[in-house]
């Protein structure tokens, strides 16, 4: 196990770089240009070439990537094109964010998701078991901007209990920052907690069905004991792998859900930078990403190892 | 061995998880559920709360570019002259101008005038900030000030602005961004990071930023014009989505909110705690064609003039505006709004007429259909536009082919001449000569269809020569029959501002820039 530990730790380093040129040679595939694009409605040549020679867009893409990457091994992600403020700053503001809103929403899927998934396995073909599944089908087909949306409207406009957008950081007014993020972590969670219901579901239904369950109920263990210690234990192994996957995607930016509440994450300020082609803000939010997502695998993996002891002499 | 079989006889009995078990699992849920509504907004009644449609890019006026980035500035930089909401140049850091012949204009500035580090506002830093705007690397204002030859400090309230050529626009410019005086000591000490601490002359001081979040601006106590101040604190929140933008105005959670949708408008009038404001903006939009920019102009539409004017005939422009904006926008063919005193009412918008359509193109001895691309940035409302045109167009013989194009990608088509007909709208700026010159003369930055007519030139180059207001509305008078004749733009209509706000809130002033002004807005109860 610790020889696989150190290979996946191993790997990480070419994986980034091979993130690296992934983002900066498909960026290049993008049409437009982003000295067009930064001018707005200024269109005066010699700006425009201003603009190129200032950014290094006259020079060869080889040249480009290499600036770029030498920057980023001295820990300098870049200079955002359109807000002119460094991406390593951007990247420090908006990490906290979507840090909070992927925890929240992680939260959120796992309360609702994992227990419910266990109640639709132990009361299998039960109203319980069909409720589950039921709340599960809407949770996955329900579209998050359309919950988003239909959210704000009651629960901000109609009812007038939460703030219907917007962000406060925790450390300013917890209160007022829970206010603003429950709503968009519930609709993230939501379809999270769908997908880990199902599988959660599946996992159990397997595992209640193998025999040392039914050892561990011979021996007259209480049915919490049987279906948390024994079934649950073994079924979790795919919902961990299942969940890190969902966290990382979560962590990438919830793009819609953070459109809709104005929550000022990852997924915003990526979707901005695309369309404004800042091509510093896009690798190094995705450098950054890729990064967190390599290390939520390896942490994956450790939680094998803890739930399944077995493993540890893998 | 009592302990396990004691267990063992209780789990054989229910061998299931109770009701006991869920109820208390419900409770968890609903405990949480409450918790979380339970926990409230607060707001400060000394805070301004205005919704802006997106993030601005830097805060540096020399080298911003954005429409909301100048929202922002409203409140953060005083500016040289002002417009009022009649488009007159008004001062405001200054108290008069002159020009002292047709290339040199004197500007008395405003005495008493603070920015917001203490530094004194005179002749020096408003002679620092334009040069900057002029030499800054990067600076978006060069073209601006590109007229200015030098620049002499008289004394210090009086500055003397030399041109190398006659200007009648040159005064608008300084209602904008290039008139924004900064505190010279800051831009000198942090150049192009100005932008992470402004400081300027404006109501409202600088306190942060949150990128894609929020702005906020704290009261200037030192303020010139303080006492038409009404708030402690400014916060532009950005949301981008028009519904999100409405919902919070009728939650209550922003004040102000610039660019309601037409199709949202009416659910703001119908909610009494909250007010319309409807005014002519400064921009149109059109449909600009490639006449000569590469192999796509190779086409009937881009030349031939009577096919073009075939299909400006072909579209009702009136229909058009009542299917996509509510018919909240004014159907125009000319680049001023009616409030422009650069609008020339003689120029009316032509009827729809699909027969007379059908005879210019039978004149013009082209095959039909007359296939056309027509590019257009995939905004649901400008597609929308798009659909409404083929399906006119299709009436009088055109073959209309909608090309749909994400906004920064459209711009590059653009000026490479990959389009033969681009939907695309242009802001706008107070001088007639900012929404004519740049796109239709010779050779123009933004000409990318490649116009050209050498009388057009000549008046376009009269008028921005001449600074007697009667003088340059007669060039203009003259130069849009010709204009109308080859259509290098189709104008279509001009767009309103459309701003929702509280009903409480009073002083706000509908000016066409679409700027906020925040002197004279107050927050009633």
């Amino acid at each position: 196990m610790r020889g696989h530990l150190g290979a996946r730790i191993a790997q990480i380093i070419p994986t980034l770089l091979l993130v690296s040129v992934l983002v900066f040679g498909l960026q290049q595939l993008m049409p437009g240009d982003p000295a067009l694009v930064l001018a707005g409605e200024e269109r005066d040549p010699q700006v425009l070439a201003q603009i190129r020679a200032e950014l290094w867009l006259d020079r060869s893409l080889p040249v480009q990537y290499l600036h770029w990457m030498g920057n980023v091994l001295h820990g300098n992600l870049g200079y955002s094109w359109r807000i002119r403020e460094p991406v390593s700053q951007l990247v420090a503001e908006k990490l906290p964010v979507t840090l909070q809103l992927s925890a929240m929403a992680f939260l959120i899927a796992v309360v609702i998701g994992v227990p419910a998934g266990i109640v639709a396995a132990v009361k299998r073909n039960s109203a319980w078991d069909y409720l589950a599944n039921a709340i599960g089908l809407a949770g996955l087909s329900t579209p998050n901007f359309w919950l988003g949306i239909m959210l704000i409207l009651l629960v901000s406009v109609q009812l007038g209990w939460l703030p219907p957008s917007g962000y406060v950081p925790l450390a300013e007014d917890w209160r007022q920052s829970l206010a603003t993020t429950i709503m968009p972590a519930f609709v993230l969670g939501n379809s999270i907690a769908a997908i880990l219901m199902r599988h959660t579901r599946s996992a159990m239904l397997t595992a209640l069905d193998q025999d040392y369950v039914r050892t561990a109920r011979a021996k007259g263990l209480r049915e919490w004991g049987v279906v948390i210690r024994h079934a649950l234990r073994n079924a979790l192994i795919p919902v961990v792998t299942l969940g890190a996957l969902e966290l990382g995607t979560l962590l990438s930016g919830a793009v819609l859900t953070e459109q809709v509440f104005s929550i000022p994450g990852f997924g915003k300020m990526i979707v901005d930078a695309v369309f404004n082609r800042d091509y510093p803000v896009v690798q190094g939010v995705v450098l950054v990403t890729a990064f967190l997502y390599v290390v939520l695998n390896l942490i994956a993996d450790l939680l094998y190892v803890v739930i399944n002891p077995r493993l540890r002499d893998a | 061995m009592p302990r396990r079989a004691a267990t063992t006889t209780r789990n054989t009995s229910t061998n299931k998880i109770t009701d006991r078990d869920f109820n208390i699992m419900r409770r968890i849920l609903w405990a949480s559920f409450l918790l979380a509504i339970a926990v409230q907004q607060s707001a400060s009644a000394q805070t301004l709360r205005v919704a802006l449609r997106q993030d601005l890019d830097t805060m540096d006026p020399t080298l911003s570019t954005t429409y909301v980035g100048r929202i922002v500035f409203a409140g953060l930089c005083d500016k040289l002259f002002d417009i009022d909401e009649k488009l007159n140049i008004v001062p405001q850091l200054a108290t008069g101008s002159e020009w002292t012949d047709p290339k040199t204009l004197v500007i008395h500035l405003r005495q008493g005038v603070k920015f917001q580090d203490d530094e004194v506002m005179d002749a020096e830093a408003v002679k620092a900030s334009l040069l900057r705007d002029m030499t800054l690397p990067g600076s978006y204002r060069k073209s601006e000030l590109g007229l200015v030859d030098h620049i002499d400090v008289i004394d210090p309230a009086t500055i003397r602005i030399a041109l190398k050529a006659p200007s009648g626009a040159f005064l608008a410019q300084l209602t904008d961004r290039s008139g924004m005086i900064l505190a010279p000591k800051v831009a000198a000490a942090a150049g192009k990071d100005f932008t992470q601490h402004p400081v300027c002359s404006g109501p409202f001081k600088f306190v942060e930023r949150v990128p894609q979040d929020h702005v906020t601006l704290e009261r200037f106590p030192g303020y010139w014009d303080n006492k038409a101040i009404n708030f402690d604190r400014v916060v532009y929140q950005i949301l981008v989505d028009s519904s999100v933008r409405l919902a919070n105005l009728k939650a209550g959670t922003v004040d102000l909110s610039e660019n309601i949708v037409p199709t949202d408008a009416a659910a703001v009038k119908a909610d009494p705690r909250l007010r319309l404001v409807i005014s002519d903006s400064l921009g149109y939009f059109g449909i600009t064609a490639n006449l000569d920019n590469g192999p796509q102009a190779k086409n009937p539409y881009g030349q031939n003039a009577l096919v073009r004017q075939a299909f400006d005939l072909a579209i009702d422009r009136q229909a058009l505006v009542n299917v996509v904006y509510n018919g909240m926008f004014a159907p125009t063919v000319q680049a001023v709004p009616s409030s422009s005193p650069f609008y020339d009412a003689a120029l009316a918008v032509p009827a729809r007429d699909v027969a007379k359509a059908k005879a210019l193109l039978k004149q013009a001895g082209v095959s039909l259909p007359v296939k056309l691309e027509l590019l257009a940035f995939n905004n649901p409302d400008v597609l929308q536009t798009a659909e409404v045109i083929q399906s006119m167009a299709a009436e009088a013989g055109f073959d209309v082919h909608i090309q749909s194009m994400e906004f920064a990608s459209s711009l590059a088509a653009s000026a490479r001449g990959e389009f033969q007909a681009y939907l695309i709208g242009w802001s706008g700026r107070v001088d007639i000569d900012g929404n004519t010159y740049a796109f239709l003369h010779t050779g123009a930055a933004g000409n990318d269809g490649h116009y050209s007519n050498a009388t057009v030139d000549k008046l376009l180059d009269e008028a921005r020569g001449m600074t007697d207001l009667a003088q340059r509305k007669a060039a203009y008078a003259q130069m849009w029959p010709q204009l109308r004749q080859d259509l290098p733009i189709t104008y279509l209509w001009i767009p309103t501002n459309i701003v929702g706000m509280s009903a409480k809130l009073t002083g706000f002033r509908p000016v066409p820039d679409g700027m906020i002004r925040l002197q004279g807005l107050a927050l009633g109860k």
